[in-house]
This record gives C-alpha cells, sequence and structure tokens, in this order.
C-alpha cells in the first residue's frame, strides 16, 4: 500500500460523486445492480488467492471468494440489463 | 511485453470502461449500451487476472467460476422484479463474503509465511474484514426480512443501543491490537467474529419500511470493504470500482433518508430509531367520503389530467399491470396520465419505476417528486394506489407530525382525489393521514387489484 493508492481513491470517489448524483432517480434500481455486478471485480483478488497455491486455506478460502464474486458478476450484468431493457418510452425519442 | 504490464493495462481499461458503464445510466436510452462496457471491462479485468506469474493452477478457479455462474445465471434470469430488493441484499452478501475471504487468506498466508504485515497493509486488511463481514450478515438479515423468512418488524429490547455500543467498542479495540501488532491472530479472528454479531445487531432492529435505507448503505459498505480489498493487496482496480460502489451506495442512502425525514448522521451509524406510533391528530369527529367504483369511473372517464401516485401497496397486489390498463383506456377517452414516484415508494431506490416498466409503462410518463409536485394544481384527479404516509399533508403543515419535514406528492392540491385504501389502517409511520378526510377526497375501498379491475370494467362500459 503507497499514498497513490490514496491519490487514486479519493478521485475515483469523486468521479464516482459527479456520475452518480446524476443518475435519475428512475434508474436507481438497476444503478444498484450494476454496481453490485463491478462489486464482482473482486474476482482479481480471489483468482490470486485461489490459484495460487500458497496453503490449503487460502485455496479454499479463494475458490469461495471466486464462486461469490463470479455469481454476482453473471447475476448483475444479467439482471441490470434484463431491467434496462423494459424501459421504454411513449414517444420516440428525438433525434439529436 | 511482461505478463505483469498486461495485467496493469487490462486493470486501467476495465477502470476506464467502468465508470463509461456508470455513465450511461445517467441517460435511460443510453443505459443498455454503457452497461454492455462495464461488462466488457470485468472480462478484460479477469483475464489480465488470469495471466498474472502468481497463478500456477487453474482446476479450482475453472471450478469456481463454473460454480458462480452457475448460482449467477438464475439470479440474473428468473428473479422476479418484486424480488429485487431481496435479491440485491442477497448479492451485497455475496460482495462482502469474497471481500472479507481474500481479506482472511491474505493475512493468513502473510502470517504463515512469516514476513512481517505493516502498519498500512494491516489497517487496509483489519477495516477489510470488519466492514466486510459486518456486510455479510447485515444482507443477509435485510434479506430474510425482505424475502419474509425472518420477521419484518423491528426487533427491539432494552439497552439495545447500550449493547451495540459496547460491542463495537470492543471491535475498535481489537482492531488497534491487531494493528499494532499483527502476530496478535487471536485479536483478528475475534473481530471478525464480533463483526458478524454487529452485522446482525445492527440490521435486526430495522423494521421493513426502512429496508432502503439499509440496502443503500449495505451497498456503500460492500464497496468500502472491496476498495479496502484493494489497498491490501495493492491493485488499483479494486479500489476504483470499490470506490464508485461505495459512492453510489454513500450517495443512495442519502438520498432515501432525505426522503424519509431522517438525519444523515443517523445513516452514518445505522441507528435507524423505530417510528412513534403516536397518533398526533385525532382523526375523531372527521368523516370519510367513500365512493363506488361506478363514480370513481365516471371521474377518470372524463378527467383531462391524471395523475398516479403508487405506493407499496400497489406493487404488494401485484395491480401493476392493471394501473396500466386503465391509464390506456383513460388516455384513449382523451386524458392525460403521469405516475408520481415518491423516492420510497418501494422498498429499495427506483423500485416502483422498474415495477411500472415492467408492466410496460412508459418510462416519459414516470415523474420525481421535484418535477411533478407543482402540476397537481391543474390537475384534474390524483389516484392515490396503496400509498400513505408519502401523500399525507401532516408532513407540511403539522409540526408535531413525526412525519413533519418529510418530503411528500402534494395530492391533496389536485381538484379531486380519489385514493384506494383497503381499509383505514394508517400507514408505516402509524400515523392518521388528514388527505383522506379532506373535503376534495373520496376513498373507494377494497384490495387495490379488485378495485382497479372495477374501474377498468366501468370505465369501459362508459
Amino acid at each position: 500500500m503507497s499514498f497513490s493508492d490514496l491519490y487514486v481513491f479519493v478521485l475515483a470517489a469523486f468521479v464516482g460523486y459527479q456520475i452518480i448524483t446524476r443518475v435519475p432517480a428512475l434508474l436507481h434500481t438497476p444503478l444498484m445492480a450494476a454496481t453490485n455486478a463491478i462489486s464482482g471485480i473482486s474476482l482479481v483478488g480471489s483468482l490470486v488467492a485461489a490459484g495460487s497455491d500458497r496453503n490449503t486455506l487460502s485455496t479454499v478460502l479463494g475458490v469461495i471468494a471466486v464462486t461469490a464474486a463470479m455469481a454476482n458478476v453473471v447475476g448483475g450484468f444479467l439482471i441490470t440489463d434484463r431491467m434496462l431493457s423494459m424501459f421504454k418510452r411513449a414517444t420516440p425519442s428525438k433525434p439529436n | 511485453m511482461n505478463r505483469e504490464v498486461v495485467s496493469q493495462l487490462a486493470y486501467l481499461a476495465a477502470s476506464i470502461l467502468f465508470i463509461f458503464g456508470l455513465r450511461g445510466l445517467t441517460k435511460p436510452d443510453k443505459a443498455r449500451r454503457g452497461m454492455m462496457l462495464a461488462a466488457i471491462g470485468m472480462l478484460i479485468a479477469i483475464i489480465g487476472t488470469l495471466v498474472k506469474t502468481e497463478i500456477i493452477s487453474y482446476g479450482w478457479i475453472l471450478v469456481g467460476l463454473v460454480l458462480g455462474s452457475l448460482i449467477g445465471y438464475p439470479l440474473g434470469v428468473w428473479v422476479p422484479m418484486t424480488a429485487m430488493p431481496q435479491r440485491i441484499a442477497f448479492s451485497h452478501m455475496f460482495g462482502a463474503l469474497a471481500a472479507t475471504l481474500v481479506g482472511v487468506s491474505e493475512y493468513y498466508t502473510d502470517l504463515t509465511a512469516g514476513h512481517g504485515i505493516g502498519v498500512a497493509k494491516m489497517s487496509a486488511l483489519a477495516f477489510e474484514v470488519l466492514f466486510g463481514a459486518l456486510t455479510v450478515t447485515g444482507s443477509f438479515v435485510a434479506f430474510g426480512k425482505l424475502a419474509e423468512f425472518l420477521p419484518g418488524r423491528p426487533v427491539t429490547y432494552r439497552g439495545q443501543n447500550a449493547v451495540n455500543l459496547v460491542l463495537a467498542a470492543i471491535a475498535v479495540v481489537l482492531f488497534v491490537v491487531v494493528v499494532l501488532n499483527p502476530e496478535a491472530s487471536i485479536a483478528f479472528y475475534a473481530m471478525l467474529v464480533l463483526a458478524t454479531v454487529i452485522g446482525l445487531f445492527l440490521v435486526l432492529p430495522i423494521g421493513g419500511a426502512d429496508m432502503p435505507v439499509v440496502i443503500s448503505l449495505m451497498n456503500s459498505y460492500a464497496g468500502l470493504a472491496a476498495a479496502a480489498t484493494g489497498f491490501a493487496i495493492g491493485n488499483d482496480v479494486l479500489i476504483i470500482a470499490g470506490a464508485l460502489d461505495g459512492a453510489s451506495g454513500f450517495i443512495l442512502s442519502i438520498v432515501m433518508s432525505k426522503a424519509m425525514n431522517r438525519s444523515f448522521g443517523n445513516v452514518l451509524f445505522g441507528a435507524f430509531g423505530s417510528a412513534p406510533s403516536v397518533a398526533t391528530r385525532s382523526a375523531e369527529g372527521l368523516a370519510v367520503a367513500s365512493i363506488t367504483a361506478e363514480d370513481a369511473a365516471l371521474q377518470l372517464a372524463y378527467a383531462h389530467s391524471v395523475i398516479v401516485i403508487p405506493g407499496y401497496g400497489l406493487a404488494v397486489a401485484q395491480a401493476q399491470h392493471q394501473i396500466r390498463e386503465l391509464a390506456d383506456l383513460i388516455e384513449k377517452n382523451g386524458g392525460e396520465v403521469r405516475y408520481a414516484i415518491h423516492p420510497v415508494a418501494g422498498r429499495m431506490p427506483g423500485h416502483m419505476n422498474v415495477l411500472l416498466a415492467e408492466a410496460n409503462v412508459p418510462y416519459d410518463r414516470l415523474y420525481e417528486m421535484e418535477e411533478i409536485n407543482s402540476r397537481f394544481e391543474e390537475t384534474d384527479l390524483a389516484l392515490v394506489i396503496g400509498a400513505n404516509d408519502v401523500v399525507n399533508p401532516a408532513a407540511r403543515n403539522d409540526p408535531s407530525s413525526p412525519i413533519y419535514g418529510m418530503p411528500i406528492l402534494n395530492a391533496d392540491r389536485a381538484r379531486r382525489v380519489i385514493v384506494l385504501k383497503r381499509g383505514m389502517s394508517p400507514g408505516f409511520a402509524g400515523i392518521e393521514n388528514e388527505l383522506f378526510y379532506a373535503e376534495n377526497t373520496s376513498m373507494l375501498f377494497g384490495d387495490a387489484k379488485a378495485s382497479l379491475q372495477k374501474l377498468i370494467a366501468e370505465v369501459k362500459a362508459s
């Protein structure tokens, strides 16, 4: 861990704040499903724990973590898309 | 090119795609494409990890990936939209579980390998495990309450706050002990266990109606735990995704708490008071005007402008399709139908919008509270279905009311109001609603779905 990690965190949180305050309440449920899917990024940690043959405990915990994170990735992206596909306009949107 | 460089570039690409993905959600018509980008980002990140030199065996990884996909597929495709809140709570549990287990694995590995753990890394690990474990059990309780296998009412006992404070204090002490002395593995595992208990105690006292805040808060905590994982293992894409996730949950918590008239501090510390159950203004001596479906249908058929105010009762009655059918008929008669969506109309942020979209209500007919509140004065008819506290004028004009100050939909300012309601029971906050006794309000009693079906038949006949 280094100070640059802290910069990354603060800047990412700032970008996140700027973007997410602009998400309309209309899409708050898909937003939460989407961040769920993105939280599956803990795969990058769990894959290493599961596959680097460090010790048995690490492998076991790693495999459970991979399973849980992958379930969020697959389920999260599928359900977000399923929800978003239901949002339709009454009048076709004006061409920009 | 060196494998580590490949990984780092993959993570950079993934981070950018995640941000683009979330940005897509600011526009309903760009959202699906945005999420496609985020999914591609995830794929790139996974591949970028699998090429790392540290990974030497792929057998167990494959088992986990396949198993996870098998669990995730039904969670994505088969779960009905009404069950979305509990499904999301369930996912928060999975996300936090993954973060917690990675933390434990990392700690155990470093400890058994004999090389010390620095203060910074240890702090990140301890934070990760504390917040992760708390979110696992907290989300599980939320899931149980929403799926109704745990009691939805608040579970409270005397001295609850004192017990929770003591537990939190012990957790903080253990945190400090293990950060100062990473070898103290008993403190580490004790903190882990304690965090799971705190998670239980934090959410058990919270009632079903407060779940939108809880889910948002758990979303934020799961994100923070993921970001802490990133700090612990020095992985920037984890830090970025965790920060985005944390920010999102945090913002939604604020939005929800404002909509429920709870203070910001209340949300941060999870100290949700149970709503007072005293009726401030007695309903005695006030008369309710009830209306028949026939008369109500007549008013609907000739209204030029109608605003529908759906509440959770509509979702419980599964009457979203009926309301859309009725709206279609009103529109055929030349009336205009809009929907006013209060932020806490469902059991999680934005839930009502999804339920109505599923029933083929076009999203450009769905209006947020701020957009539509000034429009009630010029509206012929407000149709309130299964909503109560969110249309209670006491929030505006009765300083002694427990919901005073809560933002509400100004249904009472419409020329006529028709309220579909099962009986005269008070809302979640347990208080009388003056709207029901107002001069321009008529009550249509009965099950929401049955009443709507009657209205549809009557409007068709008129």
